[in-house]
Order: structure tokens, then sequence, then C-alpha cells
């Protein structure tokens, strides 16, 4: 019990030099306040797009009868798909005992908390009366996939929140002593969140346990959020939605967006940040690996999404896959799985494109593509149901998103990077203790233990 | 029905009417008692004594619900306005002991398209917002062209009930699935679960917004319209309620619907008003349902287009424009 961490001299010593190079960043200087401002700014005009639908209603956007989820929808499965690298990092890299993943977990449950929350905003912004929001609540019925999407994606949020802050506590108590010229209100916040840590074995012992709890539950959780994201479409008996591989699918496809954030991130983290020594080229290498992986998993599903029912070419089946190959959605379509997948997957089985700049490229491609792809996968069977659409003004036939759309959607993704920037810079981006348990036992404790 | 009728009647404020209508109703109901009983005798002697007391100074005789007769001072009468829960608790409940059913003869259908223009009429749609459309139909390359009524199926199955997430649309015991504008959030999970198309959604203010802006909100009907939610085909519920066929179905000049109750096994044709046996009718003539393989049952039935009265004839297309805000 009365074992301490870090209380030797020379465990001291690496805690300062961690601290330092981590603390560096914590701070609220000119650039994150230019930074700030700009996204803030951004965020206001955008959200004067979304006034103007509140007033005049959903008929601002290209939505209409027949096709009547769009670019909400679609951003809302890229936003949920994204979040789940959380649990792929933290929980499943992490459970099986990779140590290179400790640099980067909290990146990734900065990205899954972010891209969580901003889901059920999202959701919001497609409804046509968002005021009766309450209403799921009060009157929800649990027969709908959308109760069950509430449910879950609230408590992955919840989940993938205490995964960053539980690790985090042992950190704000090293950085309370060590936030000189620091607003008063950081260090204040750091003194209450860090709950009196006083580096006790058996503290970190509670901790571990907590954690190892929370990973565990969040595996169920992250699998059910993006599988019933998926049902939303899948329990339709819509040509092109109608499919059991949906699940897995989106599950898999989402490993492959989140990946890419994450490579995203850490490049933006590492140069910005001067985090180096801590995201090193080898972190790159390794999760560039992941990349590979999860994309040829994901690959294996389309597969089968495309080419099985493509064999039999049932009538609507038919129409959907001539649609997406060679029809309407066909740049788009092509554009997608070759720059947003198989082009990647080939670059990156080469060792010299798992490095820090190329890889930022391919994932910024991957991570456009798995946007896209969201796009595609809610949109074209729409567009072809199995009455023809008659009768109706043109605009009604084909949908074509509205700048009002675009400006709301972008609302959203101006919001993810609020608080990604906020969590990245109010708070140590690196996990400072256990870099610096890390340095010096190289023989490898960790978290999961 | 003769309750369903007195509240019909006593929304109009002429207070010679409701006594009227009453007493009409009044003397069948104990004509019937009457026949059948002593105590009937003595229904038709109070009949009597209401015929002749009727001009009693100041006072109304009225027939309560549980068909008491009572006497109340004329000052003290009041118009009966059905509230918003009494229209959305009769509307949750639907008509009891039917389970309404309709049938469309497509060999009738030359694409008058009335059954569309009276059902916009009634529930305030623009011309191109629709519960009902006509849908120019061609199975296969070498297969004729007809036309094809398409309402709501009222699916006995229906996918857009399961994805509710707040109950808004529902199914009534009568078969006829509802949508709720009060409640409906506006999700459009329905419209995507409906392999019919079948439902249509207030992307602007509706068109007769400001002018049903103070009536109540019957559900039944779905007038007022709202912004921001589903609207769709209602198997004209209020019509049925007040004895009537459906708006699109009396609006056919040709022929082309039946409606009616599939528990008595009869439906009426709108235009001839011929009852007929609902079974004999598909029986007779290859009666089908749409879609059949993805098991939503639905209540519409369809009878080919065989025989037909009239040769297709595709007219111009209209130019549908949309109205902007």
């Amino acid at each position: 019990m009365d074992k301490t961490r870090f209380s030797t001299p020379r465990e001291q010593e690496r805690i300062d030099s961690v601290a330092a190079d981590i603390l560096r960043n914590v701070r609220i200087n000119r650039s994150f306040i230019l930074w700030m401002g700009f996204l803030v700014t951004a965020l206001a005009l955008c959200l004067y797009a979304y006034i103007i639908q509140l007033k005049q209603g959903l008929g601002v956007t290209g939505l209409r009868d027949f096709t009547s989820w769009g670019m909400y929808i679609a951003n809302f499965v890229f936003f949920v798909a994204t979040s789940l690298v959380g649990m792929l990092i933290s929980s499943v890299l992490g459970l099986i005992g990779y140590q290179w993943v400790k640099p980067i977990a909290r990146i990734a449950e900065i990205i899954a908390i972010a891209f969580a929350a901003v889901a059920g905003l999202v959701i919001v912004s497609d409804m046509g009366r968002p005021d009766r929001l309450p209403y799921v609540f009060m009157f929800g019925r649990v027969q709908s996939p959308i109760l069950w999407d509430v449910t879950v994606v609230t408590t992955y949020f919840v989940l993938s929140l205490l995964l960053w802050f539980f690790p985090m506590i042992p950190d704000l108590a090293i950085s309370k002593t060590r936030l000189q010229g620091r607003p008063a209100f950081l260090v204040k916040a750091y003194e209450i969140l860090s709950f009196r840590w006083e580096h006790h074995e058996a503290q970190y012992k509670i901790m571990k346990q907590a954690i190892r709890i929370l990973l565990i539950l969040i595996i169920p959780t992250a699998f059910a959020i993006h599988t019933v994201t998926s049902w939303l479409f899948a329990v339709t008996p819509r040509t092109g939605w109608d499919s059991s591989i949906f699940g897995p699918y989106f599950i898999s496809g989402a490993f492959v967006s989140g990946t890419a954030a994450v490579i995203i991130a850490m490049y933006f983290f590492r140069k910005s940040y001067k985090l180096e020594k801590y995201l090193t080229d080898d972190h790159f290498e390794k999760i560039g690996r992941v990349l590979v992986l999860v994309s040829i998993v994901y690959f294996y599903f389309n597969l089968n999404e495309f080419l099985v029912p493509g064999y039999k070419l049932k009538t609507g089946d038919a129409i959907h896959l001539r649609e997406l190959f060679t029809g309407h959605y066909a740049m788009l379509f092509w554009g997608i799985q070759l720059l947003g997948l198989i082009i990647p997957v080939f670059l990156l089985l080469v060792k010299r494109m798992r490095r820090p700049l190329p890889m930022l490229v391919i994932s910024l491609f991957v991570l456009a593509g798995a946007w896209l792809k969201r796009y595609i996968i809610v949109v074209p069977p729409q567009g072809h149901p199995n009455l023809p659409i008659q009768h109706v003004p043109p605009e009604w036939v084909v949908y074509k998103p509205t700048l009002i759309e675009a400006a709301v959607t972008m609302a959203s993704i101006l919001l993810v990077l609020i608080i990604i920037t906020v969590l990245s810079k109010l708070f140590p981006v690196i996990p400072i203790w256990e870099m610096a348990e890390d340095e010096g036992e190289k023989s490898g404790k960790t978290v999961n233990e | 029905m003769s309750e369903e009728k007195q509240e019909k009647s006593s929304e109009k404020p002429d207070l010679d009417k409701v006594v009227e209508t009453s007493r009409r109703d009044f003397i069948r109901k104990v004509t019937i008692a009457g026949a059948a009983s002593v105590a009937g005798a003595a229904a038709v002697y109070s009949g009597y004594r209401f015929e002749k007391s009727k001009h009693r100074e100041g006072m109304v005789r009225v027939l309560t619900e549980d068909n008491r007769l009572v006497e109340i001072p004329a000052e003290q009468m009041q118009d009966f306005k059905p509230d918003l829960k009494a229209l959305q608790t009769r509307g949750r409940d639907g008509i009891k002991g039917k389970r309404w059913v309709m049938v469309i003869d497509l060999s009738h259908c030359r694409n008058a398209r009335k059954c569309v223009e009276a059902c916009q009429g009634a529930h305030h749609l623009r011309p191109y917002e629709y519960h009902i459309n006509t849908l120019v139909m061609q199975e296969s390359v070498n297969t004729p062209a007809f036309f094809m009524p398409k309402p709501c199926q009222h699916c006995d199955n229906p996918p857009c009930v399961s994805v509710c997430p707040v109950d808004a649309t529902f199914k009534r015991d009568d078969g006829i699935v509802l949508i709720d504008n009060e409640r409906c959030i506006g999700c459009r999970f329905c419209m995507a679960a409906c392999p019919y198309s079948a439902r249509m959604f207030h992307w602007q203010e509706p068109t007769m917004a400001e002018a049903d802006k103070e009536k109540e909100y019957d559900v039944e009907l779905n007038v007022p319209q709202k912004k921001g939610t589903i609207s769709k085909c209602l198997f004209s519920a209020d019509r049925l309620r007040e004895g009537l066929l459906p708006y699109c179905v009396s609006a056919c000049p040709n022929g082309v619907f039946y409606f009616g109750d599939e528990n008595e096994d009869a439906v009426t044709n709108g235009t001839t008003k011929e009852t007929v046996s609902l079974s004999l009718l598909l029986k007779q003539n290859g009666g089908y349902r749409l879609m059949p393989e993805l098991g939503t049952k639905p209540r519409v039935y369809y009878l080919p287009p065989k025989n037909r009265l009239f040769e297709f004839e595709q007219g111009p297309e209209k130019d549908y424009r949309e109205e902007k805000v």
C-alpha cells in the first residue's frame, strides 16, 4: 500500500524529462487561439446554413421523397465508422499486448470521442422536427433500430470518454505542479480532475483494473454501434441495402477510415507538437501495416457485397449495380475503390511508403474515399425504387446535395476538429506516465498487463 | 352509428336541427326496441311524450351517449367539438369490427387521375405531393404498358411501422396504417423502409398551412399537414367513420376502385356503387398483390389489366414545377 511509483530520483528525472516534452504543447498560445478562432468563425458561418434549414424546412436540401436520406446520413455513418478506431487501437491491439500502441491510444480515443459525440448531432440535423428529439426518449419503441443506435452510440461515447480519462489521471497529477504560466482555470481543472492521485501502487492497480473492464466492455459496444448503424439500412427491403453482410462490411470499413484518421492525426501532432521522439517512424511503419490489414479485410467484404449480387443480377440488383459500375455513379465508385482502397493497399505494402509523409497522403485519400463510400452506400439505392418515379418535378428524380447541406456537413467536421483541438491542446496528448515507465523499464510493463 | 351522427350534427349551431336529428334517431331506436318487448312499448310511449313536450319553454331534450334521454336548459347547450385528445384516441382505436380492404381493377384505369386530385384536395396537398399516384407500368419489354393507381398498400406486416422510433406511424385493428404528425420526428426511416414509395414528406411549409392553422388536428384526415413530418394515404379513415367510401374511390369515373370490409367479404365499387363479394371478385379476376415476395401482406389487391376498357393512351406529361419558398 505504501509503495509509490516514480519515487526514486532517477524515476523523477525521467518523469521530468517526458513531462517537459509533452507539456510544452499544453498551453493556450497564439497559434491555438488563431486556429480556434478560425474554426469557431467557420463553424458560426456554417451554422447559419442550419438556421436557414430550421426556418424553411428540409426542402433547402437536395433531399426529396425518393432520395430522402442523403449527405447527412452518409456523414453520420462516416462519423460512427471513424469513431470505431478507439476500440481497435486501445482495446483490440492493446489487449493483445502490443506495446507500441501506447503513445497512440490516447489519440485514438480523442478521435473516438470527437466523432461519436458529433455523430449524434449530425443525426439531429437530418430530422424534420429536431424540436421533437425528446420524443425518442418519451415514446421510444424498442423495435426500431434508431433506438438501438441512440443507446449504443451514447454508451460508446461514455466508455470512450472514460477510456480517455482514466489513464490520464496520473498524468494530470504529474502535470498539475508543472503548469507555470498556464491560465488558472486549467491548473484548477488539473487539480480537481487528478483526484489527489499520489502514484500509490494500489491506485495504479485499481486504475488498471478499471481500464481493463472498460477495454473489454467497449469491444461489444463498438461492434454494436456500427452493426446497428448498418442495420438502419439492412433491415429495410430496399435493393442495395437489403444485405446480410452489412454488419461486418460496415465494421471492416470503419476500421479503415478510423485507422486513416489516426494516421493523419499522428502526423499533425508529431509535426506541430514536435513529438518525433514519441511518435516515431516505427509507429508509422506499424500502423501502416494495420491499415493494410484492415483494408484487405474490407476489400474482401466489398468483393462479397458487389460480386455475388453482380453474378446473379436480380432485377433490382442489376439496376443498382449498373448505376455503380457504369452509370451515374461509376466515376465515384471506381475512384473510391481504386484511389481509396486498392492502390493504397499496394502502396503500403512497400516499406518505403510506410513513412510519415507518404502515409499522410495515402491516409487522406483513404479517408476521403471512406466518406464518399458512405455516400455511395446511402444514396444510389434510393434512386431506383421498386415502383417508377413519375409525375414529380425534375429535381425530385436525381438527388443533388445543396450548398446548405454541404455547409451543415462542414459544420459537423469543424466541430470534430474543435473537440480534437481542445482535448489535445489542453491535456497531454501522449500518456506521460506510461512513456516514463516505458523509458525506465524496457522490460515492458503495460497498462493492460 | 347514432352516436357518431349525433356528434356530427351537433357540431352545427342550429338548435332545431339538433333536436330533429336526435329525435329521428331516437324514434328509430325505440321502434326496434318496441317491436321486441314490452319495454319497447314503454319507450314508444316516452317517444310520444318527447314528441309532445319538445317545445317546453327553455328546455331541450338530448339523447346522451349511453342512450338516456335528458333534459337540459337551452342556454346551457354547447356545440360539441372533439378535442385533440378525443381525435387522437379514436384515431388510434380505429373502427371496431372492420378490416378495410381495397381492390383496384387495372382493366378499367385510363389515367383520368381523378383519384389523385380528389385525394390532394381532401388532404391539402400540392399537385406533386401524393398519397395516391397513378403510375405507368410495364412489367417487361414485350408486355403492354398499363396504368396503375398506387395508394399506400396498408400492409398487414408493414416495414414502415416496424422501424418508426416513436410510434408515430401505427397499424390499427381495422387494417389501416396511419401517421400521427403530432408525434412524427421527421427521421424518414419509414420512407426508407417502404418498398412501395407510398410515403411523402413535407419538405416545406404545406400548401394550406396558413388556412388550416386554427383547425384541430385529425389524425384520420392528417389535416392540418405539418412541415417536417411524414404524410401518407389514410384509406380516408375520416370518411370511413362517416360510413362513406374513400375520396379516391368515390372520385373515380371509371369504376376502377372497390372498397369494403374483409370481415363482411363485401366490397363496393366507387363508381357504380355495386357491392360484390370480395373473395369472388378476386377469384374470378385473378386478383393479386404487389411484391408478395416481400412478405408485407398488403390490404390492397389488384385485378390484372386484361380485356381493357380503354386503349392505353399516354397523354403529354404534365410539367410539374416545384413551388419555391
